[in-house]
């Protein structure tokens, strides 16, 4: 059984928006469209976004971290959000397991965006239906697109290539290996929703010097005769003892 | 609460849709383009349905962005459907004043008679009235090309205030310099050290190497007093006080110099470190390299007649002779008795003071943290050495079986360059790379066409009023690269001829001219008043100047017969800004989607590391409106005023339109070197070098709109000193010379201007007011002062350094007003640090005033432990006037952002 998601480099990413502002282009006038905007150009502007970054500081100055964090629906294996839905609007695709919902069921109670603990669901304050991410199920089964841009518009747009999209389910898929080779994991795992959305966490190079790196043979200054040679009138074993 | 729902609700309601969501969109048209939400410039597609944009991404076969996109790009939707865009000719309202925005609307006629007849009027009495500036518009050889044929030399971009500290820094150091036409070799680099940046000119490519580049495993530092953006992601962050890159930079050569971990191979072959200066204190000539003969001819290159002391043959020999190997230290006595040293004997003179624990105290970084940086680069660049199985041959004819390089990258923008003290940082940062040994090798940094070019470059400005002739066009470019002081742009009395007073002995190396001082100077009258300044999308009455509020007032400022100081202001945008409220007529220009353009090799092409590359724009949409893209309208009065380039020998019409004219212009009748340097030819077959090619622009349009020329293997790096590459470049007049470009650790250009504010030489002698200040600066070695207006303040006062950062959502873009970027940043705060905060009693979210010696304004705090303690900042131009943009006028911008700029001055108090 195949399910789609999305794996998030936090690595890489640099909290540059191009994957929320992408996203809202494809959808906006795609499938799941439109996403409103509230007061565009007057105070306060809102509106609906699929995914958005979340920028925050972990520990104190000077061992401050500045962590840029992309969520989104994490498309979860078990989504709380699926069964607690009145009218069934809110459903979890079997062929490739994509939490989608139905805006022509959805009455906008926000029963699912209160049983969905990550907050990933929005409502349109307009249109009066929940919306999230479709993983660009628009996009990605559309046979009138080249296969390349058969991805979610995220996907294509993040010029960290910090989203990864694939099968989970497939150990093969290059989200399979990322989640494994780098420590993927989900988030909030203690729910039991299954997020199928992995993240991969920072990673550190780091250079260690050993004292005799600093001094070599090759040594330039050698050379040019200024390495730093003690005076012949220093202090020395020889003023102290005939052996 | 979702457990107990869970049971509650399951399997009550049918699970079937009611449609299918994966029913196939519409197809769509789709055309290439090239971005503008920024000066990237990535290859984008636009997919058109119904004749309208239904959404942009990037284009995969574009070598720059290889189909990425930013937050920028994918809103430039919103760019083409702003309410703020401009679509009609507009006129101040008879009777009402300048600022108060009435306007009428007018047609393109009245414009072009009502500029036609001021210009002409002004080209045939005294062109120098006519001020012609731009913003980061990326046409400036068109602009530039307009202004000097009209015979103005007030021409300049936005560069003066932006990036003149880093290409003058670097170019008169290494030959090229960072941005443009130049960058980190990520793809090869071990170590990458990236200082006082926040995003990038080349933003999607620098984002795709990084993330690259840190898979591999690459460290990645970064330097700077803020950890936001690319910091983020770095193995380390060093916190540095803001304008003390310059002693951090002294202070790691110093020590990679005390441990010997300096390239010395490279040195020798190819920087002047081993060339002798002559110290001969009497000497006209002191602290001149000492020279041989003076070679047959003379042109804009390093000859090749200094001298090395040979350690061989202990004798003074030619640089570069067969078999000799320089004294890097040392001091030596000619034959003539003239006491000399080696060049970089006197770099480590200078730095022998910039002790680890000297810069410390100055930088506020740890000194066993400084001692750690210089042997991490010193260590990576010596033992991880890239040699590739490559040959070249280099300008004095040695073969190489192969390339190597030390791989330690560089970046850095302005965060170091735009200070009082940043050219000397720059030549500090430069020579810290020089010495490691990295400059365009692989993994270290690399040129991009048409860089490397001699040092400095070989355009210069004239250096007589007299090149200012009514009905002429201007004898000489409005913008070059002083050499000496021969060539600054004054008059008999050494004052300037520029109104912004670049190239003068105030400004002698203000290679992109000083944009920020020309409202204040037009408005003093000093050096002279002008009768129409005409700004192309810069926003000087806001986040494009210095002292926001002042400028205002300058530009609706009257004398006393009741006439505006300036007489005539007209504003080329796009949109309303805060800028077009000060205008007498607006220009609206159209948007990206709209226009054709080109991204010039006489401008800032796109080169890759591996050869040049340049592109175009090519209109997918109609213009909106009754807007006219810039360059037609300067092409329009270029006919109109009958200057050389626009029209024919018999003063008729020669362009029919833009497009026209980058197809069929050429710099000189039959040079074959024009804007475009791909399909050139008749059947466009050549490249750079042809005859007018009727079809280039279709053929740039099935090309993605972009060519690339990938140099040879051999080419592509060493190009300082590749003869190879020299020649090639030479046969395609990418420059006139193919002489080797060394490196300059030791900056004789400097010396020619301290010798004269000395008194000394042959050359032009600065006014006596300007004799110190030259004398002190213009060090032929890098040093260290504070910035100058951090000494002019009262640090008890002000204790805090306040910088800016862009927001990458919106870096290098106008569209802080756009309908998606604004909902991620719709106001900003000023970050403290939480400790700092406390000390002052400001808790997080507080109303506060900040203020500088130049003035105050209202600002929201937000607490911060990524900020170093001494340090304020925010987001820049992310406030607004009230109104501009078409925003409401409660909109964040103006009711919660604010704008820096209102506490800096473009004077020194």
């Amino acid at each position: 059984m195949t399910q789609l998601a999305l794996v998030i480099d936090l690595n890489v990413c640099v909290g540059c928006s191009a994957c929320v502002t992408s996203c809202k282009e494809w959808n906006t006038s795609g499938s799941a469209g439109p996403l409103v905007d509230e007061r565009p150009y007057g105070a306060d502007p809102t509106g609906t976004f699929f995914n958005r970054v979340q920028t925050f500081e972990v520990g104190e100055f000077p061992a401050t971290e500045t962590v840029h964090f992309p969520k989104s629906c994490l498309h979860c294996e078990d989504p709380p959000c699926v069964p607690v839905c009145p009218t069934g609007a809110s459903y979890k695709r079997k062929e490739d397991g994509i939490v989608l919902v139905d805006y022509d069921k959805c009455i906008g109670c926000k029963y699912c965006s209160w049983a969905c603990p990550y907050g990933a669901r929005e409502i349109d304050e307009k249109q009066k239906v929940m919306k999230k991410c479709t993983l660009c199920v628009d996009r990605i089964y559309d046979k009138n697109l080249a296969e390349i841009d058969r991805k979610p518009a995220c996907v294509k747009a993040c010029p960290t290539s910090a989203r990864l999209f694939g099968d989970i389910h497939d150990p093969e898929s290059v989200v399979s290996i990322a989640i494994r080779e780098n420590g993927g994991y989900a988030l909030m795992p203690e729910w039991g929703t299954h997020p199928a959305n992995h993240y991969l966490p920072r990673r550190k190079t780091n250079l260690k010097i050993h004292e005799d790196e600093l001094e070599r043979a090759d040594n330039p200054l050698k050379k040019d005769g200024k390495l730093p040679k003690p005076s012949k009138n220093e202090p020395s074993l020889d003023d102290i003892s005939s052996w | 609460m979702g457990i107990f729902l869970k049971t509650k609700f399951k399997d009550r309601m049918s699970s079937i849709p009611l449609h299918d969501p994966t029913a196939p969109q519409e197809k769509c048209e789709i055309r290439k383009t090239t971005c503008y939400m920024c000066a990237c410039r990535c290859g984008i597609r636009v997919h058109l349905k119904d004749g309208n944009v239904r959404y942009i991404d990037g284009n995969p076969d574009h070598p720059l962005n290889q189909g990425v996109i930013c937050a920028k790009g994918s809103s430039g939707i919103m760019k083409q459907y702003s309410p703020a865009r401009l679509t009609k000719p507009l006129k101040r309202k008879p009777g009402t004043e300048r600022g108060a925005g009435e306007y009428e609307e007018i047609e393109w006629e009245e414009v072009f008679s009502t500029l036609s007849e001021r210009l002409g009027r002004i080209r045939s009495t005294d062109p120098k009235k006519f001020a012609l500036f731009t913003g980061r518009d990326q046409m400036q050889a068109l602009t530039g090309l307009f202004a000097r044929q009209f015979g103005t030399p007030n021409y300049a971009a936005h560069g003066g205030f932006c990036s003149v500290n880093m290409a003058a820094g670097m170019i008169y150091t290494i030959g090229g310099s960072f941005w443009e036409f130049g960058g980190p070799d990520l793809e090869r680099a071990k170590l990458f050290v990236m200082i006082g940046t926040a995003e990038d000119h080349h933003s999607n490519p620098l984002k795709i190497a990084l993330s690259k580049f840190k898979r591999e495993g690459g460290r990645f530092i970064s330097i700077n007093p803020v950890r936001t953006g690319y910091s983020a992601i770095a193995d380390e962050w060093v916190p540095i006080r803001p304008g003390t890159d310059g002693a951090l930079f002294l202070a790691l050569i110093h020590e990679i110099i005390a441990l010997g971990l300096y390239d010395r191979d490279f040195l020798v072959r190819y920087t002047n470190a081993g060339q002798l200066v002559n110290l001969d204190a009497e000497h006209d000539e002191v602290g001149m390299f000492v020279r041989t003969e003076v070679p047959e001819e003379e042109g804009c290159y390093d000859p090749q007649n200094k001298l090395w002391w040979d350690r061989n043959t202990d004798k003074p020999v030619i640089t570069h002779s067969e078999g000799a190997d320089p004294y890097l230290f040392g001091e030596f006595k000619l034959a003539d008795g003239t006491p000399v040293k080696p060049s970089f004997q006197l770099l480590q003179e200078r730095v022998e003071e910039y002790t680890p624990e000297w810069a410390s105290g100055i930088t506020g970084i740890p000194a066993e943290t400084i001692r750690r940086l210089a042997h991490e680069m010193g260590i990576t660049a010596r033992d991880q050495k890239i040699e590739l199985p490559i040959a070249w041959t280099d300008s004095w004819g040695k073969e190489h079986d192969s390339v190597t390089g030390n791989p330690v990258a560089f970046h850095a923008m302005r965060g170091l360059a735009a200070h009082s003290n940043g050219f000397q940082t720059i030549r500090a940062m430069s020579i810290l790379m020089s010495i490691l040994g990295t400059i365009d090798r692989p993994g270290g940094f690399r040129h991009k066409a048409p860089f490397p070019r001699p040092i400095p470059p070989c355009a210069r400005t004239p250096n007589t009023p007299l090149a200012v002739k009514p009905d002429h066009p201007l004898d000489g470019l409005p913008l070059g690269w002083p050499a000496d002081p021969d060539d600054l742009f004054v008059d008999e009395k050494g004052e300037p001829v520029r109104i912004d007073k670049g190239f003068s002995w105030e400004y002698p190396l203000s290679v992109h001219g000083l944009m920020h001082n020309v409202i204040t100077n037009a408005w003093k009258g000093d050096p002279y008043p002008i009768d129409m300044l005409l700004i192309f999308m810069a926003n000087m009455a806001w986040n494009s100047t210095m002292n926001a509020v002042e400028v205002r007032n300058m530009m609706t400022d009257k004398n006393e017969n009741g006439e505006y100081k300036i007489p005539f202001i007209a504003v080329c945008d796009a949109f309303h800004s805060e800028m077009t409220a000060f205008a007498d007529i607006i220009l609206p220009d159209t948007t990206y989607l709209e226009r054709y353009d080109v991204m010039s090799m006489l401008d800032r092409p796109i080169s890759e590391f591996d050869g040049p590359v340049d592109s175009v724009r090519i209109p997918v949409l109609p213009p909106t409106g009754d807007c006219r893209p810039f360059q037609e309208v300067l092409i329009e009065l270029g006919t109109r005023l009958r200057l050389p380039a626009f029209v024919t020998r018999e003063g008729k019409r020669k362009y029919r339109d833009y497009p026209d004219f980058i197809v069929n212009f050429e710099t000189e009748p039959g040079s074959g070197i024009g804007f475009l340097s791909g399909w050139r030819g008749k059947a466009g077959e050549k490249f750079m070098r042809g005859e007018p090619n009727p079809k280039q622009w279709e053929m740039y349009a099935q090309n993605d709109c972009v060519h690339h020329y990938e140099l040879p293997r051999s080419y592509q790096c060493m190009r300082n000193w590749n003869k190879g590459y020299l020649d090639w470049s030479q046969r395609n007049r990418i420059t006139r010379y193919s002489e080797p470009i060394l490196i300059h650790l030791y900056s004789e250009v400097l010396q020619k201007f301290r010798l004269a504010a000395q008194g000394k030489g042959i050359t032009r002698k600065p006014p006596q007011r300007h004799a110190k200040r030259v004398e002190e600066f213009f060090d032929p070695l890098p040093f260290f002062y504070e910035p100058l207006e951090t000494q002019m303040s009262d640090k008890g006062k002000f204790p805090l350094s306040a910088v800016t950062q862009r927001p990458m959502a919106m870096y290098h873009s106008w569209d802080s007003q756009n309908a998606w970027l604004r909902q991620i940043h719709a106001h900003n705060h000023l970050y403290v640090n939480a400790s700092t905060a406390k000390f002052y009693g400001v808790e997080d979210g507080d109303w506060i005033w900040v203020e500088s010696q130049w003035g105050k304004v209202r600002c929201m705090a937000r607490h911060s432990e990524a900020v170093e303690p001494g340090t304020v900042w925010t987001w820049n131009a992310i406030g607004k006037a009230a109104g501009a943009w078409n925003l409401s006028p409660d909109a964040n911008e103006s009711q919660k952002g604010f704008l820096l700029n209102h506490l800096i001055s473009e004077e020194l108090p």
